[in-house]
């Protein structure tokens, strides 16, 4: 391993404090239980769900998603989902991607598709309800 | 100035107090921990599980959008979702959900400030494992029941 240098004549706790949170440390922390806990029945019922049609024609999906109910709770489970998506994946990319280009172009990256996908699943729920 | 080029530079070099520089290790240290215990096993495959799953969720949009598109994009993506390899998939997508639902309670657990002394933690591992096996296995039984 490389000899340990410092090349700044910053303090080790100017440097933290100049980099850090801007007092918002704890609210992709918080947001990812918030949603995990919104997830829990939304998953739940999700599975169980579609489990129950594995055969179903294309009339009989498009009715079960169109129901008022099932497409209430599709919405609420899509942008939960892409949401605690979203925030878990960037702390996994912040964690295992070295350099600073390449984590914040993959952290942008996977940002953006995953709104994107979101918003897709959505407008074809919204469609096929409304 | 110097630049930055990793900014985890700043916690990881620290001082001794004779003054040189000593470069902190990095936890979990690979070399002096047994990656294999229950503890740090069950971790890594919180986060395996939790990719897996925002992956998994690219066939739920492709499903819903083609349900929206019509009936000959709905026929695709549920021949697809059929087919062996997508049987196969769902298979493992079902078990990466169930794990990362149920270690996700163990999380919100933890989080209550509990549980955290040894036997506790290897018993709600377990419980983890074993609640995965029979929840995907459920799932499964219910798919084919209503398949047959």
């Amino acid at each position: 391993m490389a000899e340990p240098t410092i090349r700044t004549l910053r303090s080790p706790l100017g440097r933290v404090r100049g980099l850090g949170s801007a007092k918002g440390g704890t609210h992709h922390w918080w947001m990812q239980r918030v949603t995990s806990i919104a997830l829990l029945p939304l998953t739940i019922w999700l599975i169980f769900s579609l489990a129950r049609m594995p055969d179903s024609t294309w009339q009989e999906a498009t009715a079960w998603i169109g129901r008022p109910f099932n497409a209430v709770l599709l919405l609420a489970f899509l942008a939960a989902a892409f949401h605690h998506a979203a925030n878990g994946l960037q702390e996994v990319i912040e964690d295992y991607v070295r350099g600073e280009m390449a984590r914040v172009g993959t952290l942008l990256a996977v940002k953006g598709v995953c709104a994107l996908l979101w918003i897709a699943s959505t407008l074809a729920v919204l469609r096929i309800a409304i | 100035m110097s630049k930055i080029t990793d900014a985890r530079e700043a916690v990881m070099v620290g001082r001794r107090s004779d003054g040189t520089l000593v470069r902190r290790p990095l936890s979990p240290h690979l070399q002096a921990y047994d990656m294999m215990q229950m503890t740090s096993a069950l971790s890594i495959t919180h986060r395996i599980t939790g990719t897996v799953w925002s992956i998994g969720l690219v066939f739920l949009v492709w499903w819903l959008c083609a349900a929206a598109a019509g009936e000959s994009a709905f026929n695709a993506v549920q021949w697809v979702l059929g087919s062996f390899l997508g049987v196969i998939g769902l298979m493992g997508l079902t078990a990466a959900a169930w794990y990362h639902t149920l270690a996700g309670i163990r999380h919100l657990y933890w989080d209550s400030g509990r549980g955290y002394d040894l036997p506790t933690t290897y018993l709600t591992g377990r419980a983890v494992l074993i609640g995965t096996a029979a929840l995907t296995a459920l799932t499964w039984l219910i798919m084919l029941i209503t398949w047959i």
